[in-house]
């Protein structure tokens, strides 16, 4: 689980955080400025300060906000002066955007804001469609606008060339202000709510942000995306009343409430229109108290109303936003908030803690229990007393200033006693009009605003605002005000209405109790009378369950700071929290101790280090060690008291006949464990079928078993077990257990005693060869010595896998022992050093260094149309045609409801949705068109095309364990490691990778002890990347996503980015997709399955010379520090069966041959990824000279389907 | 790097070599050669000394046997504690291996309990393996196990296999993680300088302030005289499976890490040698 914030504002208007990971309020240490509330999302926090205006604080990333500005610089030739600036009346502007109808000169680009720097000049992009050109960027054409090419021709009249200039956000991890809008905005900010940002993922990092103003108006913020975290302006959104706070959900959920106390909720948001287009009202649950709250999540609504009420609204989803009926909540709060995966926070009404709602998950989403956070703040820590802490941080408002103010707060709350709004409305509705006129200040610097500017009555105010307690007369109102602590009490106790609809009274009389859509309110009232029975049998429940809750509250006070240093909490937002119901969570009960400890080791968390095993451990650990020296070391020759015996296991199974016709038939199943000649453990595995009513078996030595690969579907729970002999025929044994769990205890076993048989135990070692299954599993092979042998290398069908916890898409180590792996969801992990994990429980798992591991991944359907000149595109299709619902393929019928997770581990985590992202593009509607199945597709109609088809994607989720921890918060696409092995363990390992949108990265303060590495660096580029590889020597080598190739000049230690890019042209008609280096060997593999060797490398050439075709069927490649090739191989033929996506090994490789000679196969059928760049092992040297010759190497014969095989698809198993 | 899991094979292959001699006051028919053999710290005597029994009544008439019995150095051993434990209390500080002399004749009825077969010693296994599990679980765990199960217990034991045996005790080993640990920690502190046999009372791994309790928690609760006074140099040695583990360290992952197969925590005190 990712470390994600919970964030939150006290009375005071501090604004702290908590990490899911920590035990502790951390204060936002930046900011001087006080809040009065807070939205966050995970990639940064918007608040309203006690100025009114929106601050926002982005979260610093390793990934910088850095923005492309280019502008085009256009010439025109003419016989006098060549080339010049010089053009025709009606030609564009010497200085133009790329369409040439906007004038761009370079001193036209401006800084957005004062939170964004220049990263430097402009200066010429000098690649034209990722080709370098020749001449300083010129790219040349016969007249503007036409097809430019970068070469200079005889009728080129025109040329142009692109400037760039990059500018980075800078203000990260700091409170910004955003600059406010000159014109439209007259009054100032009273609520704010984020999200939407799963509406659409495109741009990146695109948020909704949804505004109230004092006057009851909202307001959208338009332009909020990762490039541009600032957004651009402010959208006034019409609405049928006033509103007084509003809740933007991470989906397309919005609700707002009136100051009437209905709410208001948007309809027709989607992925063009985030905006939405109209508003439906639903009354307030009930009848005769308004609503005061609302908070949205992705498929629920929780409200509050006036009386401290929490109500939870029934089926609500995108299809009906509205939801359809009230449900009455346990737990009086001011404020509740949703946050991600639907999670519910709360403040008390009554002794102001943040609660977190226990139990919420997607069957049971009003959840079970409201629960306490109940950790310290880090301020109280170093304060002894809260007015000693008062002082501290808060000190410059409240002390002086304040005790001078505080007969105008009594007087403020007095007249509020009597219940008169009138009075309290005019003073508060002073405080805020002060505060727009005071911020003239053009500096705009946070800093300095706050402290001369804001008058008491503001800053008193706010406070009142904040602490909107409804209970009038509390007793802590006799105390004086004579000192600032008792100030403080008798200010968060004070009875204040709402302050924006007290402003609405004033301002906008007429508007009370605006016009509300008589159609809605009539539905829900109907609606809330059919409930009236069912509420009032919860209320029942409600009132002994208040009990209970009352016990709760009282528990959570006898926290060791005492009642009067308990935090009194504002607002929270968990916007940017990602917890879900399977959370740990150390938010609870957690005393001083606790947290002291969890502070202490939670920065070291990710480095894998023996130093941090606790010295009593440590001491147990070589005491034993001791002791095994002492005790048995010189007595080994003793005989042992206990001779080992055969101890089997039995069960039934089903087993896939290896003859046919194939069928599943029951079997039963032996193991016989006992203990070899040496000592060494062995077994045999039997499985005894009828034969024509014959008992027969079937047996394989456990030493023999080369792996044993789970294959769980939705109908039966099988693994496939391997041997040398049955690789070679491409058919293992395959087998079912009656149960999941049957299945993983027989795994679980068969997997211990293949490793006791071979003395394989702990962890994989630093020269382990890693790869990664289709279905995301994970094997590690220990290579044997004469694995790169020559002449004689280890077969590699004799290679024996074992599997390692977690899923993975792909995985990258070197001989160092550093391990990264990419989830199907892209997110990067590292390997702890444990082993086991998932299935493997008690002996064959560590204990240390396990982890929850999570993966998503989408399962994607085609809906399939044919146009028909009566009622255009329908689902009717022609007989011959494909389902109208099925697979990418056409072949398989695949419905919405019939489509199932791949396998029962996983479980949906969204509903069906429109998938836009597919290759060729897309129409608005996600439609793609074509002549007729199958056929190519693109993203617009023609007249030509008759048939048209969309993907729908749904998501789901798998939760493992195994040893890997997740490295946040960059989504990974590929990574490389320095294959061979630093001098030390505190080296930096170098280690590179391309995020999930193309940017090159390069990971710093990677070492054998923290394989983790801090933070990324980011290597800039013109173009997006998908694939890299460096070498031994540093050679930096990486594929662009057009598929050239590029090498990265100057990557030393010392600069560990290197400086440039070199531009390498690929292969003759060929799109590279992945590349390779090993110890001096370049390798790439391209679309069409094609293998190349880069010729003539040397080392003041690195770039070499050209590419030679080594081999066709060829999935991908890893090279290793021996410059030994293996590749996943598109398909191997057995003797009984063929197998798709097979582990291969180049043969034949020299330090004067480094292409090989042939392939050797190792284990297949489903695998996906394979890396040997950990095997830095040098095979035993032998010289055979008369061996030497190729021709006695009896190499297998080349790769089968050679000539079959042109488009290298890749085939699933 | 050190895993956890190792310490549970380190605790379970722990072997002491032993030189048995048979007792100078046997009748025999010709001079009785001494027999080696590594014992299993985790096992109990006369389950692992059949080989034993064999060696020496090649050289006796059958008359002149009866049931066999170990002492060392004028202390009969008991077979029913461990032998790690027999070993650590009464020899530690000895020059191995360890000479444990064997007897025919004159069983010390007094001492030692009668031990005709092996059913007998899975008895006492069992049912300190129930005992621990209703201080642990209040016997939930053991009570949910069927029969085989508890079979398969004690066929780990008698037949040394760590996996058989930890497949179905590690279920005896879990705990509900909200708890922290066990309800009790099954623990038997033994002495030199005592007539109880040993100390065994109720404690819990964590304190009621959340704390988790140490070692030295335990000792500093049920027997203070085994820790050193501020100032003075230490007296005794706290010794678990031949270690001495610190004080500091966790009750709890002791009692899932170094218990006996019998899920007890073993544990003597004994003075450190003057010498």
């Amino acid at each position: 689980m990712p470390v994600s914030r919970l964030w939150a504002v006290d009375v005071y208007g501090r604004v702290y955080s908590l990490s899911t990971a920590g035990q502790q309020w951390e204060l936002c240490h930046d900011t001087q400025m006080e809040f009065k509330r807070v939205t966050a999302a995970q990639q940064c926090c918007w608040g309203i300060a006690c100025d009114n205006k929106i601050y926002l604080n982005v979260h610093a990333s390793d990934l910088p906000v850095r923005y492309q500005e280019e502008t085009y610089e256009n010439q025109r030739w003419n016989p006098v002066d060549g080339f010049s600036e010089r053009l025709l009346p009606s030609d564009r502007w010497q200085w133009s955007d790329v369409t040439g109808l906007q004038h761009q000169p370079l001193d036209s680009f401006q800084l957005p804001s004062g939170s964004w720097e220049w990263e430097g000049d402009w200066y010429v992009d000098e690649n034209f469609e990722g080709e370098p050109t020749e001449k300083a960027g010129w790219s040349y054409a016969i007249d503007f606008p036409a097809t430019y090419t970068k070469d200079k021709k005889w009728n080129s009249c025109v040329r142009r060339r692109r400037w760039l200039r990059y500018r980075r956000y800078k203000a990260m991890d700091t409170w910004a202000k955003i600059p406010s809008q000159q014109t439209s905005l007259p009054d100032p900010f009273s609520d704010i709510s984020c999200g939407g940002w799963e509406i659409n993922e495109e741009p990146r990092g695109r948020l909704s942000l949804w505004a109230v103003s004092l006057q009851g108006k909202v307001w959208f913020r338009e332009g909020i995306y990762h490039h541009n975290p600032e957004g651009s302006t402010w959208e006034d959104v019409p609405l049928p009343g006033e509103v007084v706070q509003i809740s933007c959900g991470p989906g397309d959920l919005i609700w707002a409430v009136l100051w009437e106390g209905q709410f208001i909720v948007r309809e027709g948001i989607n992925r063009d229109c985030p905006r939405g287009t109209s508003w439906a009202v639903v009354d307030s649950p009930s009848p005769d108290v308004g609503a005061t709250h609302v908070a949205v999540g992705d498929n629920v609504v929780w409200a509050v109303t006036k009386d401290n009420k929490v109500w939870f609204r029934r089926g609500v989803n995108s299809h009906n936003p509205c939801g359809s009926g009230w449900i009455s909540m346990i737990g009086e709060m001011i404020m509740v908030n949703v946050g991600l995966n639907d999670q519910v926070w709360g403040i008390s009404s009554e002794d102001r803690a943040v609660y977190f709602r226990q139990g919420v998950t997607s069957s049971e989403l009003s959840g079970k229990t409201w629960k306490a956070i109940s950790v310290p703040r880090d301020g109280d820590r170093s304060h002894s007393s809260a007015s000693t802490n008062s002082l501290q941080s808060a000190g410059c408002y409240f002390c002086g200033e304040v005790r001078g103010q505080s007969a105008v707060s009594d007087v403020e709350s007095d007249t509020e006693k009597g219940s008169t709004d009138e009075a309290s409305c005019l003073a508060s509705s002073v405080a805020p009009e002060s505060v727009v006129d005071a911020p003239t200040d053009p500096s705009g610097q946070p800093a300095d605003t706050p402290k001369p500017r804001i008058p008491k009555v503001t800053s008193d105010s706010f406070i009142s605002e904040l602490v909107s307690d409804r209970e009038p007369g509390k007793p802590t109102r006799v105390m004086g005000p004579a000192s600032p602590a008792v100030l403080e009490e008798e200010v968060i106790s004070g009875e204040v209405e709402d302050k924006a609809p007290c402003v609405d009274v004033v301002l906008s009389p007429s508007q009370c109790g605006g016009p509300l859509d008589p159609q809605w309110s009539n539905v829900d009232l109907e609606e809330a009378q059919n409930q009236h029975a069912q509420i009032a049998a919860v209320l029942d429940s409600t009132d002994t369950c208040s009990l209970s809750s009352v016990a709760t509250y009282t528990l959570a006070m006898e926290d060791p700071y005492g009642a009067d240093e308990h935090p009194l909490w504002a607002w929270v937002s968990g916007g940017g929290c990602s917890v879900d119901s399977h959370s740990q969570l150390n938010w609870f009960n957690c005393t001083m101790n606790a947290s002291m400890l969890a502070q202490s080791v939670q920065p070291m968390s990710l480095s894998v280090s023996p130093a941090l095993t606790a010295a009593w451990k440590r001491q147990i650990f070589e005491q034993l060690s001791e002791r095994t020296k002492r005790e048995m070391d010189n007595f080994r020759h003793y005989e042992q008291a206990i001779e080992q015996s055969v101890w089997v296991k039995k069960g039934t199974m089903q087993w896939w006949r290896d003859w046919k016709p194939h069928k599943w038939v029951d079997v039963h199943f032996a193991l016989e464990q006992f203990s070899g000649p040496e000592g060494n453990k062995d077994g045999i595995l039997f499985i005894y079928y009828n034969f024509y009513e014959e008992k027969k078996y079937l047996h394989a030595f456990i030493n023999e078993v080369t792996i044993l690969v789970p294959v769980l579907n939705d109908s039966k729970h099988t693994f496939a077990i391997y041997t040398p002999e049955r690789t070679k025929q491409r058919w293992p044994m395959r087998l079912a257990a009656p149960t999941e769990l049957e299945m993983h205890d027989w795994l679980a076993l068969l997997s211990v005693s293949c490793c006791d048989s071979r003395g394989i135990q702990g962890p994989p070692s630093k020269q382990a060869i890693w790869s990664v299954t289709c279905k995301g599993d994970i094997f590690v092979s220990e290579p044997s010595p004469n694995l790169e042998a020559m002449p004689y290398p280890t077969p590699c069908n004799q290679m024996f896998w074992r599997q390692v916890g977690g899923h993975l898409r792909s995985v990258e180590c070197n001989s160092d022992g550093i391990v990264w792996g990419i989830g199907y969801d892209h997110t990067a992990w590292v390997n702890t050093g444990g082993y086991g994990g998932g299935f493997f429980q008690g002996m064959a798992s560590s204990t240390d260094n396990i982890y929850t591991q999570t993966d998503v991944k989408s399962v994607c359907i085609y809906e399939n149309q044919r146009w028909n000149p009566v009622t255009g595109y329908t689902n009717r299709g022609l007989p011959t045609d494909r389902y109208m619902w099925s697979d990418a393929s056409g072949l398989h019928e695949c419905t919405k409801t019939n489509s199932k997770p791949p396998a029962p581990q996983w479980t949906w985590v969204s509903e069906w949705a429109v998938d836009y992202s597919v290759s060729g593009g897309t129409d608005r509607e996600g439609w793609q068109y074509a002549a007729d199945f199958p056929a190519s597709y693109h993203g617009y109609k023609t007249m030509k095309d008759f048939v048209r088809r969309r993907r729908w994607a749904r998501k789901c989720k798998l939760t493992t364990t195994g040893p890997w921890q997740e490295i946040p918060p960059i989504p990974l696409s590929d990574v490389t490691i320095l294959p061979c092995a630093a001098q030390s363990s505190v080296d930096v390992v170098p280690l590179w990778g391309i995020s999930n949108k193309g940017d090159v990265l390069c990971r710093l303060g990677v070492t054998a002890l923290t394989p983790a590495g801090s933070s990324w660096l980011h290597v800039g580029t013109d173009q997006p990347f998908k694939s890299i590889s460096i070498g031994a020597a540093s050679q930096v080598w990486a594929i662009a996503r057009d598929g050239s190739a590029f090498y990265r000049g100057s990557v030393s230690p010392q600069t560990p980015a290197g400086d440039c890019w070199y531009h390498i042209p690929s292969p003759t008609k060929q799109k590279l997709k992945q590349v390779s280096v090993g110890r001096t060997s370049v390798y790439t593999v391209d679309e069409n399955g094609n293998l190349w060797y880069r010729q003539g490398l040397t080392p003041s050439y690195p770039q070499g010379s050209s590419w030679e075709h080594i081999s066709n069927n060829v999935r991908k490649v890893s090279v290793g520090p021996l410059d030994q090739v293996w590749i996943i191989a598109d398909k191997v033929q057995g003797s009984h069966s063929l197998s798709c996506g097979t582990v291969c090994h180049r043969l034949g490789v020299q330090p004067m041959e480094p292409k090989g000679q042939s392939w050797d196969y190792g284990i297949g059928g489903g695998w996906d990824h394979v890396t040997v760049r950990g095997n830095s092992m040098e095979p035993p040297r032998v010289r055979l000279p008369s061996l030497t010759h190729p021709s006695a190497l009896a190499p297998r014969s080349p790769l089968p389907a050679r000539n079959t095989e042109v488009n290298g698809n890749s085939v699933g198993c | 790097m050190a895993d956890d899991k190792d310490v549970l094979r380190d605790v379970w292959f722990g072997r002491i070599p032993t030189c048995f001699t048979l007792n100078q006051d046997e009748i025999t028919e010709r001079e009785a050669e001494p027999y080696y053999l590594l014992l299993p710290r985790v096992s109990y005597l006369t389950l692992v000394t059949d080989k034993v029994k064999k060696h020496f009544l090649k050289v006796m008439k059958t008359e002149d046997v009866e049931e066999m019995w170990f002492e060392y150095e004028g202390t009969p051993l008991k077979w029913h504690y461990p032998i790690g434990l027999l070993f650590d209390f009464h020899a530690s500080n000895t020059v191995l291996p360890w000479t444990i002399t064997v007897h025919f004749k004159n069983f010390p009825d007094s001492d030692l309990l009668h031990c005709q077969s092996n059913s007998v010693i899975e008895a006492h296994f069992m049912s300190s393996i129930k005992e621990a599990d209703a201080l642990k679980h209040k016997s939930q765990v053991i009570n949910d196990m069927q029969k085989k199960d508890h079979k398969q217990l004690w066929m780990g034991l008698q037949n040394d296999k760590f996996d058989q045996f930890w497949a179905m005790n590690r279920k005896l080993m879990e705990y509900p993680t909200e708890e922290g640990g066990f309800r009790y920690i099954p623990f038997r502190i033994y002495q030199t300088l005592s007539d109880r046999p040993f100390i065994q009372k109720q404690f819990r791994p964590v304190s009621s302030d959340g704390n988790a309790h140490t070692l030295g928690d335990l000792l500093k609760e049920m027997y203070p005289a085994a820790l050193p006074n501020d100032g003075e140099p230490k007296r005794n040695q706290v010794v678990i499976h031949g270690i001495e583990p610190l004080l500091e360290t966790p009750l709890q992952w002791l009692s899932e890490h170094l218990s006996h197969p019998d899920n007890f925590l073993h544990i003597c005190v004994i003075p450190i040698p003057t010498d």
